[in-house]
């Protein structure tokens, strides 16, 4: 491979995002848009060349897609622990380089003109390429510590991007919860670090990584509670996925997460940074799947259904489009999640693993083009809210149209995207596990009603009093709408078992006839609801909702989970742990500290008859040092 | 002798004849020009500073009494370089105050004396040439430190340095007849292997380490160091607290860890006790300092103290670690003396209540102070860090960690008055602040240099390897 070309995909953003960075203030706005999209441009075309070359001309060796890696080393413990800077090429980090570029270069472009005339629209712009430089470093990671500092600081920059309207108070709020709970769930990642770093010895993936290789040959060697030390360490580091990823119970922060610049919410929050987590078990799978037999990788199964369910239920009730949408996201990482849980690792068993990532794929397309419609109405209409809303699609016919496709895609309607990628993750748990394969249709039936129900909500219905009347959006934002929905359709059709499988080799994955026909069954069976609720306005639905009751309402109300969080943190770590540690040490850490310092003032008040200013003093102090120093030495140390 | 072996002398023999092209300036320059010896000085001085960085090779001359070796070269480098900053740092005072004086060439004549003096001592291969260098070093000093003779405190400074160093040289010299008396020999080489650890020797060697300890300052025998400061002019307080430091510890180094090595057994006891003591003693009394030449003073006391940790050390690693320390000193400490200089010529204050609200109106010479300061006190990533940094991994690496523990507690006790200061220039607000002015274009050189001294050492790593190398110059 050509590391020369990889090393510049991540170079040129961290170039732009600094001279964006340093001449904020010289760059006109005008210039900063093009510069951060002609870099990307760049990083794009550098990013589809070496996906290029690796899926076709020299990634494969004897039909096992090889992995390749360029590392220089930085810090030496051992002779197998180090930490390294390099880059690792293989099928999975290939497909994310595609993903993140081509995520974000629609996500510029359409930033120009939905930023337009924002007052830090180069800072805008120098996060974008801040977080896209993190993005790629992340993917491209070699081994696991270099993984988690881009990690950070892909979290440094979604903070930063959350909280880009630091005027509104929300927004801050958004910004501080989305970071305080995600390195909360880091801290378990770390922790899950130095344990693979003590007892595997080593962080490079390759070795971490190898079927045969020691780490995976010793799990068994040592345990600790019941279990083996390395599967404490994956479970670890799976919360720090699930804390990115949005998993429950760490999925708090990304619906609040909403308050930033939708085209933030499409790039990072909906195709990106969140598919982090997924794609930090995936780039660990062999050992989830190896290590006690499969067990931390059984609870990433059920933490994935649940995950999915209990998102697609709240997303069924909120108001507010972006959330909805945030939702249904979480809902989708789950099910990503989940597609790995089920998977096996040798060939066709490897299935899950193969449809999770290729819905991670086709997810990343039409979830960013949902977001995209959703800002551009918001740009049309100034509000979030469905109750403002209805009758658009004669003013806006692309946001319309695109968005559509978007929702029959997340609905898993064929021949769209999402068809393709559902039906090979609803094959793989129906293969494993019933229980999760149930919850997975059930799934797949209320994502199509909850993504209906909005679109109907939109688009149809009555027309609403609006300050000005809504206009399509400029062609830079409908450009990568309309780009997306071409990829919406089509990404579906892309053979993915032949790129991206367990154990890199390739194999067929045919649909499943029966398995297709109950999921679209489920998925038209959602979309006929939200039709006969929300088509028209009418009182069926609020009818429907209170035969639920408390249901109902637990669920509008996310089920109290954010109140929860506020209660533990509130009323128990801060009063009954923070408060007491406080006080102890303001009063006898903080107490010793100035003891310290005052003796210390004191004794140099003390002394300060020594320095005399007679000179013959200074001499009679000379001499008798010296006489002092050889007595000691010639006569209490012997020689 | 061949006679290019005199090229070994370069260095000596070029500032020797800046000296006589002094003489000679002074002489025939009639009395309104002579504002131009500063030029001409700094001008040859930098010159002599450049050529300096020729390469030169390790040899001897006049029997062994004089040597010279990669090392010993790079420190003389060093020495210029400090030169040149103080030059730098002094002009605009020189031209202000000491040229309507009309004795201008005599003070540039007398501190390239002195620097010269410090050449001959470093470059010694016997005691004699040693004791001589010592003593051209020390002389001129007093003469400098009574150079505002309008000055009160400036003529006790002088009394008080040479009644000090006349009684440390008188000290020393005697040390060094016990020495010859029991080895029979002052050539270094052969010392290497005549001394022996008798009661005399051991009573030799302290005497003459104490005449040293006088010029680093370590406690007791630093009593005059504060007094002088004060009273000299700030171009000799800098001069005395980085050159003459500097080179004095060189040469202790290097005798101790190479003829003296025999005695290593009692030296060490010795040097870490006086550590210890200069440490605390040095920081205790800056605590309370409120002139700033003062509390520049005691906070070069406390410095050297930091020095006998790497001195104690007694390898390569220990020389290597204490010339780097010297090195990040020198500019640490001529950024911070720059600054005070400049404030106190144009403004006569040297008050540390003075330098209240400075930064609102001198915010280049504020941020200077600040980097010299945070430099000294050990901050990272600027120079100062690395340099203790590297003395205490040396002191630790021989089991010293009771004196590395010590050490760091005077590290924190020295962060808090240097913070002082900065709090005062920063967080502080004055009715009457020191007004804005702007320096001469030396001045600001002269700063320009200490300041990207403190930054490039702090990020370029290389040269303290290349200072490690050259330390295996000498056998241990």
């Amino acid at each position: 491979m050509d590391f020369t070309i990889i090393i510049f995909i991540l170079l040129i953003p961290m170039a732009i995002f600094l001279l964006l960075g340093i001449f904020n203030q010289k760059i006109k706005p005008a210039v900063s848009g093009y510069l951060g999209v002609l870099g990307l441009l760049a990083s794009t075309l550098l990013s589809f060349y070496t996906a290029y070359q690796y899926f076709f001309v020299n990634g494969k060796s004897n039909e096992v897609y090889q992995t390749f890696v360029e590392k220089t080393l930085w810090m030496e413990f051992t002779e197998t622990l180090h930490f390294d800077m390099g880059i690792l090429i293989d099928p999975i980090s290939v497909m994310m380089l595609i993903v993140v570029s081509l995520i974000s270069l629609m996500v510029h472009i359409y930033s120009r003109g939905y930023m337009k005339g924002d007052e830090g629209y180069t800072k805008f712009f120098a996060f974008l390429s801040l977080f896209t430089f993190s993005m790629y470093g992340l993917v491209l990671a070699s081994n696991l510590f270099q993984l988690y500092v881009f990690w950070e600081l892909v979290g440094v920059s979604s903070y930063l991007l959350i909280g880009y309207y630091y005027t509104k108070a929300s927004a801050v709020a958004a910004a501080k919860k989305a970071f305080i709970v995600t390195r909360f769930a880091d801290l378990g990642f770390l922790i899950g670090i130095l344990t693979i770093g003590y007892y595997a010895g080593t962080y490079d993936f390759g070795v971490l990584n190898d079927p045969g290789g020691t780490a995976i040959m010793n799990w068994a060697a040592t345990s600790f509670m019941g279990l083996s030390a390395l599967t404490w360490a994956l479970i670890l580091i799976f919360i720090g996925g699930a804390g990115k990823s949005a998993m429950f119970p760490l999925h708090i922060w990304l619906p609040d997460a909403m308050e930033g610049p939708t085209p933030v919410s499409a790039l990072i929050h909906a195709a990106t940074m969140v598919v982090a987590g997924v794609y930090l078990v995936a780039r660990l799978f062999p050992m989830f799947y190896f290590v006690e037999q499969g067990f931390a990788l059984n609870i990433v199964a059920y933490v994935g259904a649940f995950s999915a369910l209990f998102a697609a239920i709240i997303a069924i009730v909120q108001t507010d489009i972006k959330r909805v949408l945030a939702y249904s996201t979480m809902s989708q990482l789950g099910y990503m999640m989940l597609a790995l849980g089920v998977s096996g690792y040798y060939a066709n068993e490897g299935l899950g693993f193969m449809a999770s990532m290729f819905h991670l794929f086709t997810h990343a397309m039409f979830k960013a083009l949902l977001f995209l419609g959703a800002g551009s109405i918001l740009h049309a209409v100034h509000s979030n809210f469905l109750r403002d809303m209805g009758g658009l699609r004669k003013h806006m016919p692309i946001t319309h149209i695109t968005f559509l496709i978007a929702a029959l895609a997340i609905a898993g309607v064929p021949p769209l995207a999402g068809f393709w990628s559902k039906d090979e993750i609803l094959a793989a748990a129906y293969e494993h596990n019933k229980l999760i394969y149930i919850v997975g249709v059930l799934v797949a039936g209320l994502t199509a009603f909850y993504i209906f129900r909005i679109y109907f909500g939109i688009f149809w219905g009555k027309e609403k009093k609006y300050e000005h009347t809504p206009q399509e959006a400029p062609l830079s934002m409908t450009f990568p709408m309309l780009f997306l929905a071409f990829m919406s359709i089509s990404a579906g059709f892309i053979p993915f078992g032949k790129f991206i499988t367990a154990d890199k080799i390739e194999f067929l994955a045919p649909i499943h006839y029966p398995l297709a026909a109950i999921a679209v069954g489920a998925g038209s069976m959602g979309i006929v609801i939200a039709w006969l609720f929300y088509k028209k306005e009418s009182d069926l639905a609020d009818k429907f909702a209170k035969t639920f009751g408390a249901f109902y309402k637990w669920t509008v109300a996310k089920f109290y989970f954010d109140e929860i969080y506020l209660f533990v943190a509130k009323k128990i770590m801060f009063n009954k742990v923070a408060a007491p540690i406080a006080k102890f040490d303001k009063k006898y850490v903080d107490g010793t500290m100035a003891a310290i310092g005052n003796k210390t003032v004191l004794t140099s008040e003390k002394i300060k008859g020594m320095q005399s200013g007679r000179v013959q003093d200074y001499a009679f102090a000379f001499v008798a040092g010296i006489i002092m120093i050889a007595l000691l030495s010639i006569y209490l140390w012997p020689t | 002798m061949d006679f290019s072996n005199f090229l070994l002398m370069r260095q000596e023999i070029f500032l020797l004849a800046i000296i006589l092209v002094l003489i000679i300036a002074e002489m025939f320059m009639p009395r309104k020009k002579k504002g131009s010896i500063v030029h001409l000085s700094i001008f040859l001085f930098g010159i002599h500073t450049v050529a300096g960085f020729l390469g030169i090779h390790e040899s001897s001359m006049f029997g062994g009494m004089f040597r010279t070796n990669g090392l010993i070269h790079f420190f003389k480098n060093l020495l210029d370089v400090g030169v040149l900053i103080i030059l730098l740092q002094s002009a605009d005072w020189l031209q202000e105050k000491i040229v309507p004086q009309d004795n201008v060439a005599e003070y540039l004549i007398l501190l390239f004396s002195s620097l010269l003096g410090l050449y001959f001592m470093i470059s010694a291969g016997d005691f004699l040439m040693f004791y001589l260098g010592l003593e051209l070093s020390s002389l001129p000093i007093a003469a400098l430190a009574a150079y505002e003779t309008a000055k009160r405190k400036s003529s006790e400074a002088g009394i008080k340095f040479i009644l000090s160093a006349a009684l440390a040289s008188g000290i020393s010299l005697f040390g060094i007849s016990l020495l010859y008396a029991t080895s029979g020999s002052i050539y270094f080489d052969d010392l290497l292997v005549l001394i022996t650890s008798s009661r005399l020797s051991i009573l030799g060697m302290i005497l003459f380490f104490a005449g040293l300890a006088f010029k680093i300052s370590l406690v007791p025998f630093h009593f005059w160091t504060a007094d002088v400061y004060e009273g000299a002019p700030i171009g000799i307080a800098s001069y005395l607290s980085v050159i003459s430091k500097g080179a004095a510890a060189f040469i202790l180094l290097i005798l101790l860890f190479t003829i003296l090595k025999p005695l290593m057994h009692v030296w060490e006891n010795i040097v870490y006790g006086i550590a210890i003591a200069t440490m605390f003693i040095g920081n205790l009394f800056a605590l309370r300092q409120k002139n700033m030449k003062r509390f520049l003073a005691f906070s070069s006391i406390a410095q050297a103290g930091f020095i006998l940790l790497g001195l104690i050390v007694g390898n390569q690693l220990g020389m290597a670690t204490v010339i780097y320390f010297v090195l990040v000193y020198v500019f640490s400490n001529l950024a911070a003396f720059g600054v005070v200089q400049a404030i106190s010529l144009r403004t006569g204050k040297e008050h540390m209540n003075d330098y209240e609200g400075l930064y609102r109106t001198n915010p280049n010479l504020s941020l200077v102070l600040m980097l010299g300061l945070f430099s000294l006190a050990g901050i990272p990533p600027l120079a100062g860090f690395f340099g203790k940094f590297f003395l205490f991994t040396a002191a630790a690496s021989e089991g010293y960690y009771l004196l590395v523990f010590l050490a760091v507690v005077n590290v924190t006790i020295s962060l808090y008055y240097y913070l002082l200061v900065v709090r005062a220039m920063f967080l502080r607000k004055s009715d009457r602040p020191i007004p804005f002015f702007k320096n001469g274009i030396y001045m600001r050189l002269g700063l320009i240099i200490a300041v990207l001294g403190i930054l490039i050492l702090g990020f370029y790593g290389p040269l303290y390897d290349y200072i490690y190398e050259l330390s295996g110059s000498f056998n241990y």
